[in-house]
């Protein structure tokens, strides 16, 4: 007898042994990245003018520009340049994100405050704001990374405050209240271990948007200083160049680039995952 | 009564807006006030030099460069309310003319490309969720995590490459250098201009309000009204018309009239690249000269712009709720 | 991933068992659902394994077992709504023609129609009428609609509201509205009783009846054996998954009992008949079962219950029984 059946789903949910082996990957993508930057000195990315605006070869994977430079290992310092800017303000925007967030859960006035400032913030163009505060503090790496640091933090802030609202009510939150245990010690004690995975998730998720901000601010001129070679110079820059036909110039740094932010979006949300899996 | 809810709702934005405003203007004088910028030299720039003291000092004293900041703040304030924004340093006129003339551009581009950006958003969400887990599906999410991960100029100057240089379609956009801005220009050059920084807006902000409206079908799939729905029989299309579209588009489009912000910062690169003489190319001038007037206008003006864009999408959403909670269909 | 594709030949005697003037036909059903379980370990849960049942048009059939058992998947699995990663088993016969997926598809909504369980089940943002609206083919539907809510006791006003402005016992009625303008033949009824007060309850009873009086057949699906008992032609007792007896109603009542422990357990169970609380739960659906799914609960149980699967036997007059003792 013929049993009429469908096969099952067609896609299996992903099961947590890949999430952990694309996680490893994505972390070693990350390594080369950082190491590989750092270990780039002057002499690679010195000007050469026997070897200038060559297209991509096997010798200059991602060709030379108009000084001779190659741009394989401009791009590689660039990404790391990037990947610091990017740390650095990240990580000054989860501080910002964890302080306001433990601070709004403290009573229902700074509560207030914290959500007129996410309101506040939310209501000018991102882009805006970084131009204005670049603008404020005269361009170079200051003015961009106070910028992403003052402007990335209040998605996190409501993801965080969010969790210790509930967490809050929590019970064992409340016997330790009853207990006489102090405000310090429940949040080292209760709030900061719980809200640890989140952080990190937040932390690194910070790290896309950070590096697209800085790049677009340094692209647009209030960024990063013309001779450090970041992406956003590298591009501005490449547009001069344009009308003689070097694409290249463009395609590959670009390309780099989304694989470095698309990189962190993916670990940001392989470790969301792994951390509340559905 | 609708009408009376809508009403009251927006007058209670329309309030809180005007707190944020005033707290935007205070944040935005105050962060100017710090800045190094020496007003007086960049109202002159290379005239410093054949300028007299004399004459620095009365345009010292017109600005009240010299006055305590509070004093200085109040004045701009006034000014303000009466609508006068200043002058402008960089095109030595009228703020509030300048961003008129430049928000009609600007306007041009963002609505285009927002238009586009929200049906094909929306075409592409559907399509993603009413096939979850196919390759469609997957396709379309893979598209939409690499445009998250993709700067906005960068798609500009391959659409610039691939469009204007290799196929000739379009202006290249640089005949002036960055920087200048190019008076001249016809309107069928125009025309021609904002095709392309369009089209990079639209592609890149397709992807939010795909990601969000393919959630929201899966939501309603998920619904007890669709496992209803099927049970009778409807599927695919016939699913989609009845029930579907009618679940999804105004939460859809809600969420896109959210993404002002995004919407502004994306022309701001988008008319950079492609030399847009548009509010966006205006403030980068702004602030590469120091204009400080012009900036701050141009501040106060896009936080004007997405508070709109929140107000649609919150009265949008107002409406919805209202209208289900007194009965009536949509 | 391993499927264990389960095959099991009927019997010739089987065969001839089964008579040809069924509206609904279901032998052997079963229904596994593939998850990702603790770990990254696949986890297949049983839901349905062995499923009986048989209907004849304007009989109306009760599938009682508890609640959360789930029965609701059952309905899902006939009209085949079933989730994605789900997978069916088992032969379902709709006028003695296999019931294929392409049928089915094409049958749901039209011959064969479901009142379903939840009242959050109408689109939320369409006028209840217009929802009603989709069985009829004929010209004129808006009358005919406020027609048919007249019949069952809805304000014809009620057909430009939308749902989240009628109560549960409305849209109960809508459902009832639907079947009644609908030309299906067989309707199941996922727990049509369910937050309904004494007199609401007898109402749809009596409308289900109703249906079925116009020569439709009525599988009713609940977990509350009285309200099975007052409309009921047959009671299938679904427990484990399995259907473990179809008792005629009429016998029932005649005996006093029913011939399954399980379903004695349920029927002592009502107030009526001693409010003898049942003391079992339904085995957890991840688990593989050797023997009798109930045999760790049966007071009768003995070593062979244990180890042997019981198969549902016939036991006279269109009854069957899953016991070796009853």
């Amino acid at each position: 007898m013929k049993y009429h059946s469908i096969s099952f789903g067609t896609r299996m949910a992903i099961s947590r042994k890949g999430l952990l082996l694309k996680l490893l990957g994505l972390l070693s993508l990350f390594l080369i990245f950082v190491i590989g930057g750092s270990f780039i000195g002057e002499e690679q990315i010195e000007a050469n003018m026997s070897q200038k605006n060559l297209g991509p070869s096997i010798r200059h994977l991602f060709g030379t520009d108009w000084l001779g430079r190659d741009m394989f290992f401009r791009t590689l310092s660039g990404l790391h340049l990037s990947f610091r800017v990017g740390l650095f303000s990240a990580a000054i925007s989860t501080l910002i994100a964890l302080i306001l967030s433990l601070l709004s859960s403290y009573n229902k006035y700074f509560d207030a405050m914290v959500t007129i400032l996410i309101d506040l913030l939310l209501s000018i163009p991102h882009l805006v704001t970084l131009i204005l505060i670049a603008f404020v503090l005269g361009g170079g790496v200051k003015g961009v990374v106070v910028g992403i640091a003052l402007t990335h933090w209040p998605s996190l802030t409501r993801v965080l405050r969010a969790e210790l609202m509930q967490m809050k009510t929590a019970e064992y939150v409340q016997i330790s209240k009853k207990l006489g245990k102090s405000r310090i010690w429940m949040v080292r004690n209760h709030f900061l271990p719980q809200i640890l995975p989140q952080l990190l998730v937040g932390f690194i998720l910070l790290f896309p948007h950070a590096i697209l901000h800085e790049s677009a601010i340094t692209f647009l001129g209030f960024g990063l200083s013309p001779e450090q070679p970041a992406i956003g110079i590298i591009l501005a820059e490449s547009m001069k160049y344009l009308t003689a036909g070097m694409w290249w110039l463009v395609l590959f740094p670009g390309l780099s680039l989304i694989l470095m932010v698309a990189m962190f979006e993916a670990m940001g949300n392989n470790f969301r995952k792994m951390f509340n899996p559905q | 009564m609708l009408a009376f809810h809508i009403g009251k709702f927006i007058l209670k934005r329309t309030l809180k807006f005007v707190t944020l405003l005033f707290a935007v203007v205070v944040l935005t004088f105050m962060l100017v006030s710090l800045s190094p910028v020496d007003p007086i030299q960049s109202y002159l720039g290379a005239e410093m030099m054949v300028v007299s003291e004399e004459q620095k000092e009365e345009i010292a004293e017109y600005y009240g460069v010299n006055q305590p900041k509070l004093q200085q703040f109040f004045k701009w304030l006034k000014m303000f309310l009466q609508g006068d924004l200043g002058t402008s340093l960089v095109y030595r006129q009228d703020v509030l003319s300048i961003i008129q003339e430049k928000f009609v551009a600007s306007f041009a581009l963002m609505a285009l490309s927002w238009s586009m950006a929200g049906i094909l958003g929306y075409a592409l969400g559907v399509i993603a969720g009413m096939n979850k887990g196919t390759f469609a599906d997957r396709a379309i999410k893979l598209y939409c995590f690499v445009l998250a991960s993709t700067p906005t100029f960068w798609i500009a100057i391959l659409l610039l490459i691939v469009f204007s240089l290799w196929l000739g379609l379009f202006p290249i956009g640089l005949g002036t250098p960055i920087g200048v801005v190019s008076e001249q220009v016809t309107w069928l050059d125009r025309l021609k201009h904002i095709l392309l920084p369009a089209a990079t807006l639209s592609v890149i902000g397709v992807s939010n309000i795909t990601l969000h409206t393919r959630q929201k079908v899966i939501d309603v799939l998920d619904s007890e009204f669709i496992r209803f729905a099927r049970a009778k029989g409807e599927e695919g299309f016939t699913l989609f018309k009845r029930h579907v579209f009618r679940n999804t588009l105004f939460p859809a489009i809600s969420v896109h009239f959210a993404s002002f912000g995004e919407l502004f910062g994306g022309a701001i690169l988008a008319e950079q690249v492609f030399s847009y003489p548009g509010l966006g190319l205006a403030i980068v001038q702004a602030g590469l000269n120091s204009d400080v007037p012009l900036m701050m206008g141009i501040v106060v003006f896009s936080t004007f712009f997405v508070f709109i864009g929140n107000l649609l999408a919150d009265v949008l959403y107002t409406m919805i709720d209202l209208r289900m909670k007194n009965g009536e269909a949509i | 991933m391993n499927i264990v594709y389960k095959f099991r030949d009927e019997t010739n005697e089987e065969i001839e068992k089964i008579k040809s003037n069924f509206l609904l036909e279901v032998n052997h059903l079963s229904l596994t659902i593939e998850r990702v379980g603790k770990g990254s370990d696949v986890e297949h849960l049983h839901v349905i394994r062995d499923f009986h049942l048989n209907i004849h048009q304007g009989e109306v059939v009760a599938i009682v077992g508890a609640s959360g058992s789930g029965k609701s998947l059952l309905a899902d699995a006939i009209l085949g709504i079933h989730p994605k990663n789900s997978l069916i088993e088992g032969n379902i016969k709709y006028e003695n023609q296999p019931l294929t997926e392409k049928r089915k598809k094409r049958l749901r909504g039209n011959d064969i129609l479901l009142i379903p369980q939840m009242t959050n089940a109408l689109d939320p943002l369409m006028k209840a009428g217009k929802q009603v609206e989709s069985f009829i083919k004929q010209k004129n539907k808006q009358k005919i609609v406020k027609d048919i809510f007249q019949k069952v006791g809805l304000d014809p006003a009620v057909y430009h509201q939308i749902p989240s402005t009628l109560s549960g016992g409305m849209i109960r009625r809508i459902f009832i509205a639907m079947a009644l303008a609908s030309k299906a033949k067989l309707i199941i009824a996922d727990e049509p009783t369910n937050g309904l007060d004494a007199e609401a309850l007898d109402e749809l009873l009596f409308q289900l009846k109703m249906l079925a009086n116009d020569n439709r057949g009525i599988v009713m699906i609940t977990h509350d054996l009285e309200a099975a008992m007052k409309i009921a032609d047959k009671i299938a007792v679904f427990y484990a998954g399995e259907t473990v007896e179809i008792a005629d109603r009429k016998n029932v009542r005649k005996a006093g009992k029913f011939r399954h422990p399980y379903s004695r357990a349920l029927w002592n169970a009502l107030p009526q008949n001693g409010f003898v609380p049942i003391e079992c739960s339904q085995p957890s659906p991840a688990e593989e079962i050797i023997g009798c799914s109930f045999a760790s609960y049966c007071p009768e149980a003995t070593k062979r219950c244990g180890t042997e699967k019981p198969e549902l036997r016939e036991v006279g007059n269109g009854e069957m029984v899953r016991c070796f003792y009853a």
